[in-house]
C-alpha cells in the first residue's frame, strides 16, 4: 500500500487554480522530488497535505485513511514530518532547547508545569543533531545561526516524531552547492535508514536527478509529468518548461 | 413593555448607533490606513464634547450651536494631524506594543488636560435651538434632537463611502489599507495621506463627542468608555471596515434599546430579571458570538499567521547556583528588615505595595514576555482577585485566609472565560479585545451595587486580627510575592514554557511539532489571570478596601509600563520594573497634581527616544 495517496487534489486562490486536480502515490521509503517553476503549486500542495490549508475538492490519504480536515498537529502526530521554505525554528532558544521542545511535544509533555525542559529527552535530541550535523552547535542560540544551519535544525525538528513521511519545501534554498549535496545526502540515508518516504521540492537540477528516486512536474497547478530521472529529461513537455523556447534552466 | 417604548427605544437606539458608528469609524479608518490601534481615540471624543461645551458658551442661537458642533470637530482634527506629524509618524516602524503604549500616554495626557481646563465637575451642554422639544411616537415623546442623530450616521456613512470610492484621495486610502507596499509603489504620498487620514478619523470622533453634548454632561471619564465601546464595535465590524463599523453600531446599540425597552420582567424559574442592567454584558455576547464566528469580524478580513517582528531573547535556562545564593539573602534581608524598622515605618507601607505590584507585573510579564501577548486589559484579573477575596469576606462570610487563598481563583476564572476568546487574535487585535473585556468587567463592577457596591466599591475588607499589623502583612506579601515568582519561574523552564515560547517564536513551527498554540496560550493567560488575582486579593486587604478602579485600564497600563521599565526580555525586569516604579510614584505623585500627565509625558519620552523599544537598550547595555 501507498504510504501516501493523493486523489484530484485541487484548490484555488480567487480566479488562479494554484493545484489543479492532481493525484500522485508515494512509496515507503521513496525519495520523490516535485519540481517546477515559481508559483506551480508545490507550496501550495505541502500546505494541503500538512494540513494548513483545506483543498477545494480532493483527498489525500495516509496509509490509507483520508487526513482531509486535520489541523497540522494532528498530521504531525499521524507521522508526517514537514520542513519550510523558509526555515522555520524557534529563535529564542538553543538549537538544542529547540529539539528538545519538539520531542517533548511528540512524548506529550508541553502540559506539564514542574518539569525542567532542559533535562529532558537530552541524549535522544543530541542524537538528532548528530544525524544532521549540528551537534556541536547544540548551545548557540538558533536566532543567531547562519542559514543553511537552520535549514538542518528544522530537518532535526521535522524528525523528532520518527516520521514515516517528510515533507521538505526546498530544503536546500539558501545553501551554497556543497552544503546542499551534503543536506541532500544526510536526509537521504536518514529516509532509506528509516524507511522514510519524503516528497521535496528542489531547484538545484544536480539535487534532483541525482538523489529522488521518481520525480514529478508541475506547471501552473497540474501535474504534467511523473517518472524517473531517465524519463523526466526526455519528456517533451518538460523540455519545453525547463529548456525550450529560450526559457533557462531554473538555477 | 409596550409597542409605543419598544418603538421610543429602538429609535433611541437608531439614535446612539449614529453617535457609535462616528465615534468607531473613524478608530477603524486610522487602523486600516496606518495599522496603528490609537487608544487616545476615546479621548479625542472627549474632547469633542469638551470643545463643543465652550464654544456653545460663546455662540449663541441655532447657527452658533450648530457652528460649535463644527468648529469642535474641526479643532479635534487639527489635535489629530497634530499628534499624528509630531509623534505616530516616529512610530510606525516601532514594535506594536510600543505604538500602544504611545497612544496610551496620549490618553493620560489628554485626561489631565481636561480636569486642569475644565475642572472635574460634569458639564451639562444646551439643548440644541430649535430642537429642544420632541415628537410623538404612539402617544410617546421622542426628542427631536435624537431624530436629528439618526440621520447623521447614514449621512457620514454616505459621506465616507463616496469620499472613498470616488475621490483620488479615498483611492489611495483604499489602496494604503489593503496593501501598503502596494501604495507606496503607485507613488502615494506617505505622509499627506496618513496625516489626513489621522485627522478625518479624529475629528469624526470629536463630532461624536460634540453631538452627544446635548443628551449627556462632558465628563473627564467619557474617554475610557468611549474606547472600550468604539473597540468592541471595531472588532465586531472588522478593522479597516467602514460598513462594518456601521452595521457593528446598529447591532450593539439596538441590542442595548432592546434591553432596555424589555425593563424588568418575570420569567419563569428566574424571576424578575432587569434587563437594563444587561446592556453592557450584551455588548459582551455580541462581541463573543462574532468571535466564535468570524474572527475577523464581519466585515473584516482573516488575518494571515504573523511571526514575531521583534528581535529574539536569548535563550532562557535555569539560573546559576550562586543566583540562588543571592536571592535567598536578599529574601532574608527583606524578610529581617520589619525588626529593623518597627511597626510603624512608613517603609513597611510602601514595601507592601511593591509586593503586590511584583506579582501583578510578573504574572503580566508571563504573558507579554513568554507568551508574546499584548495584554491591555490584565488589571481585570487582578480585580476579579480583589472582588472575589472580599466578596468572599463579606458576602460569603469566608474567614480571611480562605477568601485570599481564593483570590487567584477569581482572577483564572475569568482568563478561563476571556482567555477563550483572546487566544484566537493575536497582535493588536488581541490588545484589543482584552481591553474590551477588562473595561466589560470594570462597567459590571461599576454597575452591579447590589453585589460590588457599584462606584463605592466594598469596603472593611481587613484581614484577620494575626494579620492586621504592618509588620504581619509585610511577611504575608513578601512571602506570597516570592512563592509566586518562583511559581512563574518553574513554569518558565517547563517543557510548558518552551511549548509557550515556541508558538511565540513561531506559530507555524510550534504547530508543525504537534503544539497546539492557542491551547497553551489559554493555558498561560489563565495562569497569568491566578497569579494576577492573587496580587488582587492582597491589594484588597492591604487597602480594607476595593472600588473600581482597581480594575481600571489604568492600572493595566501601569502594569505595561513596569515591564517594559524593567525589560521585556529578563525575567527580573518585572521585579526591577515594578519596584522603581512604585518608589517613583510614591515620591512624584505627593508633588505633583498631575501625576498622570507626568507618567504619560515620560512613556512618550521613552518610546520617541527608543523607537525600537526598551529592551534593545537593556541588553546594548548589559
Ligand atoms: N495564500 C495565497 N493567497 C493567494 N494566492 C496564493 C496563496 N498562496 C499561493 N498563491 C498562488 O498560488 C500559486 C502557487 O503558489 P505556490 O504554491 O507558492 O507555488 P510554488 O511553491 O510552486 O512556487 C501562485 O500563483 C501563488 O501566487
Ligand atoms: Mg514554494
Amino acid at each position: 500500500m501507498s504510504l501516501l495517496r493523493i486523489e484530484h487534489l485541487s484548490k484555488s486562490f480567487g480566479g488562479v487554480k494554484a493545484v489543479n486536480d492532481v493525484s500522485f502515490a508515494l512509496a515507503p521509503g521513496e525519495m520523490r522530488a516535485m519540481i517546477g517553476p515559481n508559483g506551480a503549486g508545490k507550496t501550495t500542495l505541502f500546505n494541503m497535505v500538512d494540513g494548513q490549508l483545506r483543498p477545494d475538492a480532493g483527498n489525500i490519504l495516509l496509509n490509507g485513511k483520508s487526513i482531509l480536515g486535520l489541523p497540522p498537529r494532528a498530521i504531525f502526530r499521524a507521522d508526517v514530518g514537514r520542513t519550510f521554505q523558509i526555515a522555520a525554528t524557534f529563535a529564542s532558544m538553543t538549537v538544542l532547547q529547540n529539539v528538545q521542545t519538539a520531542l517533548a511535544s511528540c512524548a506529550r509533555q508541553t502540559t506539564s508545569l514542574f518539569r525542567r525542559a532542559d533535562d529532558l529527552h537530552r541524549a535522544e535530541a543530541m542524537d538528532l543533531l548528530r544525524q544532521v550535523n549540528m551537534a556541536d552547535q547544540a548551545e548557540r542560540p538558533c536566532g543567531v545561526l547562519a542559514y543553511g544551519d537552520v535549514k538542518r535544525v528544522e530537518l532535526a525538528l521535522a524528525l523528532a516524531n520518527k516520521p514515516k513521511l517528510l515533507l521538505m519545501d526546498e530544503p536546500t534554498a539558501g545553501m551554497a552547492p556543497a552544503e546542499r549535496i551534503a543536506l541532500i545526502t544526510q536526509t537521504r540515508d536518514i529516509a532509506k535508514h528509516r524507511n522514510v518516504g519524503v516528497l521535496f521540492t528542489e531547484h538545484s537540477m544536480d539535487v534532483v536527478f541525482g538523489f529522488a528516486d521518481r520525480i514529478m512536474v508541475l506547471s501552473r497547478g497540474r501535474l504534467i509529468a511523473e517518472g524517473d530521472a531517465e524519463e523526466i529529461r526526455n519528456n517533451p513537455k518538460v523540455r519545453q518548461i525547463y529548456f525550450g523556447a529560450g526559457a533557462e534552466p531554473v538555477r | 413593555m409596550t409597542a409605543a417604548s419598544l418603538a421610543v427605544q429602538f429609535l433611541n437606539g437608531l439614535a446612539n448607533a449614529s453617535t457609535l458608528f462616528l465615534l468607531a469609524c473613524g478608530l477603524s479608518l486610522i487602523f486600516g490606513v496606518t495599522r496603528i490601534v490609537n487608544f487616545a481615540h476615546g479621548s479625542l471624543y472627549m474632547l469633542g464634547a469638551y470643545v463643543a461645551w465652550s464654544l456653545t458658551q460663546h455662540l449663541s442661537g441655532g447657527v452658533g450651536f450648530w457652528a460649535s458642533m463644527f468648529g469642535a470637530a474641526v479643532a479635534v482634527a487639527a489635535l489629530g494631524a497634530l499628534i499624528e506629524s509630531a509623534l505616530l509618524r516616529r512610530l510606525y516602524r516601532s514594535p506594536e506594543l510600543l505604538q500602544l503604549l504611545a497612544t496610551f500616554a496620549l490618553t493620560l495626557i489628554i485626561r489631565d488636560a481636561v480636569l486642569y481646563i475644565w475642572g472635574p465637575e460634569d458639564l451639562l451642554g444646551p439643548r440644541a435651538p430649535g430642537l429642544a422639544g420632541s415628537i410623538n411616537i404612539l402617544g410617546r415623546a421622542f426628542p427631536q434632537y435624537d431624530v436629528v442623530l439618526i440621520v447623521v450616521g447614514p449621512l457620514v456613512l454616505l459621506a465616507l463611502h463616496v469620499l472613498l470610492t470616488r475621490t483620488r484621495w479615498g483611492a489611495m486610502v483604499r489602496a494604503a489599507t489593503q496593501d501598503r507596499d502596494m501604495a507606496a509603489a503607485v507613488g502615494v504620498n506617505q505622509a499627506i495621506l496618513f496625516t489626513s487620514v489621522f485627522a478625518l478619523g479624529s475629528g469624526l470622533a470629536g463630532l461624536a463627542g460634540a453631538l452627544q453634548l446635548p443628551r449627556e454632561p462632558a465628563s473627564a471619564s467619557l474617554d475610557l468608555f468611549a474606547i472600550g465601546d468604539a473597540f468592541v464595535v471595531v472588532v465586531v465590524g472588522g478593522m479597516g471596515s467602514i460598513p462594518g463599523a456601521f452595521v457593528a453600531a446598529l447591532i450593539i446599540a439596538e441590542i442595548k434599546a432592546l434591553c432596555i425597552a424589555l425593563g424588568s420582567v418575570d420569567l419563569p424559574l428566574l424571576g424578575t430579571v432587569a434587563f437594563p442592567k444587561f446592556t453592557l454584558v450584551a455588548e459582551f455576547i455580541v462581541m463573543a458570538v462574532v468571535l466564535i464566528v468570524r474572527p475577523w469580524g464581519l466585515f473584516g478580513q482573516p488575518q494571515s499567521i504573523q511571526r514575531a517582528l521583534n528581535p529574539a531573547e536569548p535563550p532562557s535556562h535555569a539560573a546559576p547556583r550562586w543566583f540562588y545564593w543571592l536571592a535567598g539573602a536578599l529574601c532574608f534581608a527583606l524578610a529581617v528588615a520589619p525588626l529593623a524598622l518597627g511597626e510603624t515605618s512608613y517603609a513597611l507601607v510602601l514595601a507592601i505595595d511593591i509586593f503586590i505590584a511584583i506579582l501583578f507585573a510578573a504574572s503580566l510579564y508571563s504573558l507579554v514576555g513568554p507568551g508574546g501577548m499584548h495584554s491591555f486589559g490584565h488589571a481585570a484579573y487582578f480585580g476579579l482577585g480583589a472582588y472575589a477575596a472580599a466578596l468572599l469576606l463579606k458576602s460569603a462570610g469566608a474567614p480571611m485566609p480562605v477568601a485570599l487563598a481564593l483570590s487567584p481563583l477569581g482572577g483564572a476564572l475569568g482568563a478561563l472565560l476571556f482567555g477563550w476568546f483572546c487566544v484566537r487574535l493575536s497582535g493588536v487585535y488581541f490588545a484589543m479585545l482584552t481591553l474590551a473585556f477588562s473595561q466589560i468587567v470594570w462597567s459590571i463592577a461599576y454597575q452591579w451595587d447590589a453585589v460590588t457596591g457599584g462606584s463605592n466599591g466594598l469596603i472593611g475588607v481587613w484581614p484577620s486580627q494575626w494579620l492586621a499589623s504592618h509588620t504581619a502583612y509585610y511577611w504575608l506579601s513578601l512571602a506570597l510575592c516570592v512563592a509566586g515568582l518562583v511559581f512563574l519561574r518553574i513554569i518558565h523552564l517547563s517543557p510548558f514554557g518552551a511549548a509557550l515560547r515556541a508558538a511565540r517564536d513561531n506559530p507555524l513551527r510550534a504547530e508543525a511539532i504537534g503544539i497546539d498554540r492557542r491551547s497553551v496560550q489559554w493555558r498561560a493567560f489563565t495562569i497569568a489571570g491566578a497569579v494576577g488575582g492573587l496580587a488582587g486579593g492582597l491589594f484588597a486587604f492591604s487597602k480594607g478596601s476595593i472600588s473600581p478602579e482597581t480594575l481600571s485600564v489604568s492600572r493595566s497600563i501601569d502594569g505595561l509600563v513596569m515591564v517594559l521599565f524593567g525589560g521585556v526580555e529578563s525575567a527580573l525586569g518585572p521585579i526591577v520594573g515594578a519596584a522603581g516604579f512604585v518608589a517613583l510614584q510614591d515620591t512624584i505623585a505627593r508633588h505633583v497634581d498631575y501625576w498622570r500627565a507626568m507618567l504619560g509625558f515620560f512613556m512618550l519620552a521613552l518610546t520617541l527616544l527608543f523607537p525600537g523599544g526598551l529592551a534593545g537598550v537593556w541588553r546594548r547595555r548589559s
